[in-house]
């Protein structure tokens, strides 16, 4: 039992990171950002070969990669979003134009990397463990909590104490009105693409640390597990995400334990199913959002 | 009476936007419904269409309990509608915005177009026909092949009008007709509206323009706030303290 | 050139054709709903269940084969009538990802259906699609589009993709109308999945990812939405320019699977963001531009 909750937190904190990314973006500008999956892939291999090819720690390889995946995210607003701004089907056509460049993007790993997955060098993580009542917890989960969670805070601090958090609030609230405001809404986006996509790539590293193993097909299954997370939480909202996120991990793992592995996906696309049929607007999302 | 509303509330959050309204129409009858700005004339609309639904009240058309009923159903028994921030189908041509709004009145089934059954063009011809011969009533007929979008504001107003009037319906409901016309523009749409009247059209119609809704209107509801104010012929709604008090409060 | 040459130049081309006639069958299931302005993704998931309905039926009955193509075609067009009904409430990307859910939950339910074999599917199913099936399938499809556009119900389908609140309001039933075109949807690809299992001997689940839906919405929105064939265009397109790059990406030294997805993104990317209409407008963008600039020629 304790250690199902623990294997439970554990998976949830990275599909928490994950879907915030998700939200962050939808909640400003109410687009799906489908390419989420392959900043989180591609995060993964530069962390991978930062590490392989220029022997960095991974101490450092984190947060270089980290930043790297916000600038991914930068660029993705440039070329798939942004010029779309103010279509009139601007919610669908995003939709696809980031289907197009995930494709893109995962096609390059794949020129470049190669099909095959790959593994982080053995002694790059801690492989201790450690006992908690009657559940051994390895230090690597306990790492990958700790770091999910201290996100979880900075990304709560960074959208209600700073300025550039109310600002991103402001232009989710209304961007017209944000304008009217002064607020520059590009820079504001672009900000939050970057916000986003930092997580999204954190959660990457961590996917690849976790299960030690990195390949570019990575995202597709966490994308769509990514989806469920952020109906179930509710579309837009981040506390809604976190403990959906949290949530899914639990479910999925007392599923494999209780039911048996192969339904263990099944779990999550049967749980958004249902949440978008009897309560669409989620956990913790707004009323009355997204029915006609 | 065809049209009559008896106590219709509508309430967003904590506002009352429409506040136990009531008033009748009658059959080939111009009802004005003015109000200042925030007064619920759209929102008043938007209930009858079927576009909300009230929080409490009664919408009746012809004897018949309607304002739970579907928005196509609605429709289909013969209230149809213009919008006050126009919404036409931009990508489609005006004449075929026209055919969308007659819909309710062609009968034309798909099967028979699947097998070129005898006779079907000539059902789709007459419906152009129709949506073309509307237009040329509103005064756009060179206009028919371009694009909704392309149209400048006035014109659009037009093909709104065109498009509701292709239901053939016992109702129509006007949501400031005029908005952004100059007066010959204004003068052309009030002849109109008296002569669909005169065809036994009801006509609710919603507007700003005070000496428009003074020359086609048989009555009058003034509604200030969600509630009726004054209900009357214009000569003496024109007259009503209490409706001078809520233009003067809402001018100044 | 004589009767052998040509029948050899037919054996090696024989799949690429098929495959540009099944692919233009999905792309036209996504396009039914495309039409009325609904983005489905539940296609995949049709197609598994028209794959896997008609298999069992050849493999374990005796039916004919225009039977097992009706069933194939059926089952899916009767799942997606309560799948709908729910459904079809949602909005935009809602609509998008409750039908992702449902086509990855179709996908996990046949890894874990024992009486199918699970994960590793229906094999030897015997070859009954002949190349001619698939464009017989493909023409009716074409020809039922075909005279929906600009007929009433064509229409009142335009006007739902272009303002639903006010096509209810000019009395269009527009849950009716989208159910019908999803249903439509559905039995289009639960087609395809019915051709293709009689042609590729088997059925696996694999097949039917997310991946595979995304692959149908790319064919149909790069050939074109706008018009009925439009979708057709573009499955012929993408599935034959993968053929021509094999031949010149080989030379430069790049893998085909990377290339083609390369490929295949990038064009999606291109025609979302500078063509939004697809390729079928092109050759009007390019008679406009040539007239603009003739117009240009002559002012000078």
């Amino acid at each position: 039992m304790g250690q199902q909750i623990v294997n439970g937190l554990f998976l949830g904190s990275i599909y928490a990171l994950f879907a915030l990314g998700y939200t962050l973006v939808f909640g400003v500008l109410d687009i799906l950002n489908l390419a989420h999956q392959a900043v989180f892939m591609l995060c993964a291999y530069v962390a991978l070969a930062l590490v392989l090819h220029l022997h960095l720690p991974m101490l450092l390889a984190f947060p270089v990669s980290v930043a790297a995946g916000g600038v991914l995210g930068v660029l993705v607003e440039r070329v798939a979003f942004r010029p779309l701004r103010g279509r009139s089907d601007s919610n669908i056509s995003g939709l696809i134009s980031s289907i197009a460049l995930a494709t893109v993007l995962e096609a390059l790993a794949l020129q470049l990397f190669g099909p095959d997955v790959e593994r982080f060098p053995f002694g790059v993580v801690p492989d201790r463990s450690l006992r908690l009542g009657d559940a051994v917890v390895s230090e690597l989960q306990v790492v990958i909590i700790a770091i999910a969670l201290a996100m979880l805070a900075a990304l709560t601090y960074l959208l209600r104490r700073t300025v550039l958090g109310r600002r991103i609030r402001a232009v989710a609230e209304s961007p017209a009105a944000a304008r009217i405001l002064g607020i520059n809404v590009d820079r504001v986006i672009a900000s939050s693409f970057f916000v986003s996509s930092a997580l999204g790539g954190a959660a990457g590293i961590l996917f690849g640390l976790a299960f030690n193993s990195v390949s570019p097909d990575m995202g597709r299954t966490v994308e769509l597990k990514g989806l469920a997370v952020i109906i179930l939480g509710g579309m837009g909202s981040m506390p809604g995400a976190a403990v959906a996120g949290f949530a899914l991990g639990l479910l999925e793992v007392f599923t494999v334990a209780k039911i048996g592995s192969s339904y263990r996906d099944a779990i999550a696309f049967g749980v958004l199913f249902l949440v978008l049929v009897v309560r669409p607007r989620g956990l913790l999302g707004p009323a009355a959002l997204r029915e006609a | 009476m065809r049209l009559s509303l008896a106590d219709v509330r509508r309430t967003f959050g904590g506002l009352k936007a429409v506040d136990g309204v009531g008033f009748e129409v009658d059959a080939g009858e111009v009802h004005g419904l003015i109000g200042p700005n925030g007064a619920g004339k759209t929102t008043l609309l938007n209930l009858v269409s079927g576009l909300i639904r009230p929080t409490a009240g009664a919408v009746t058309l012809e004897g018949r309990r309607i304002e739970r009923l579907p928005t196509h159903r609605i429709a289909a028994l013969g209230i149809t509608r213009t919008y006050q921030n126009i919404r036409l189908f931009p990508a489609l041509s005006a004449a075929e915005n026209v055919l969308v709004g007659s819909h309710l009145r062609r009968s034309d089934p798909l099967w028979r177009r699947m097998v070129f059954a005898p006779g079907y063009r000539r059902e789709e011809a007459d419906a152009l026909q129709r949506a073309l011969s509307l237009l040329a009533r509103v005064g756009l007929e060179d206009r028919a092949r371009e694009r909704a979008s392309n149209l400048s504001y006035g014109e659009q107003r037009r093909v709104e009008i065109a498009r509701a009037l292709a239901s053939g319906p016992r109702v129509l409901l006007l949501d400031e007709p005029t908005a952004g016309m100059n007066p010959s523009e204004v003068a052309s749409i009030g002849a109109l509206i008296k002569e669909v009247a005169r065809a036994g059209h009801s006509v609710l119609l919603v507007e700003h323009n005070v000496k428009l809704v003074m020359d086609v209107c048989d009555r009058i509801t003034v509604l200030n706030f969600g509630r009726v104010i004054a209900d009357g012929t214009p000569a003496a709604v024109a007259q009503d303290p209490a409706v001078i008090a809520a233009y003067l409060g809402a001018e100044g | 050139m004589n009767a052998e040459s040509l029948r050899d130049l037919w054996l090696t081309y024989q799949s690429t054709v098929a495959f540009i006639g099944l692919n233009g069958l999905l792309a036209l299931s996504v396009y039914t709903t495309l039409s009325c302005g609904q983005l489905s993704l539940a296609q995949a998931g049709f197609m598994a269940l028209g794959s896997y309905a008609s298999a069992v039926l050849t493999l374990h009955t005796q039916a004919p084969f225009p039977a097992v193509l009706l069933a194939g075609t059926l089952v899916p067009a009767l799942v997606a009538v309560p799948l709908g009904l729910p459904v079809l409430r949602l909005k935009g990307v809602f609509l998008a990802i409750a039908t992702i859910g449902f086509g990855e939950v179709v996908r996990i339910f046949f890894v874990n259906l024992d009486f199918t074999n699970g994960a590793l599917g229906l094999v030897a199913i015997p070859q009954r699609t002949h190349v001619l099936t698939i464009y017989g399938a493909l023409a009716v499809a074409l020809f039922v589009l075909w005279r929906i556009q600009g007929s009433r119900a064509g229409y009142a389908l335009e006007a739902i993709r272009e303002d639903e609140p006010a096509a209810r309001t000019m009395g269009i039933h527009a849950t009716a109308y989208k159910l019908s075109m999803l249903v439509l949807g559905a039995a289009l690809a639960g087609l395809a999945g019915a051709l293709d299992a009689h042609f590729n001997f088997m059925v696996e689940p694999s097949s039917y990812s997310f991946g595979r839906v995304v692959e149908m919405l790319v064919f149909a929105v790069v050939g074109g939405t706008t018009v009925f064939y439009g979708p057709v265009v573009g499955a012929a397109f993408l599935t034959l320019l993968p053929e021509v790059l094999r031949e010149v990406g080989g030379r430069i030294g790049l893998q085909p699977g990377p290339l083609r997805l390369f490929v295949n993104g990038l064009v999606l990317l291109l025609v979302i963001l500078f063509l939004p209409s697809g390729l079928v407008s092109l050759p009007r963008r390019i008679r406009r531009w040539l007239e603009a600039r003739r117009a240009a020629a002559h002012a000078a």
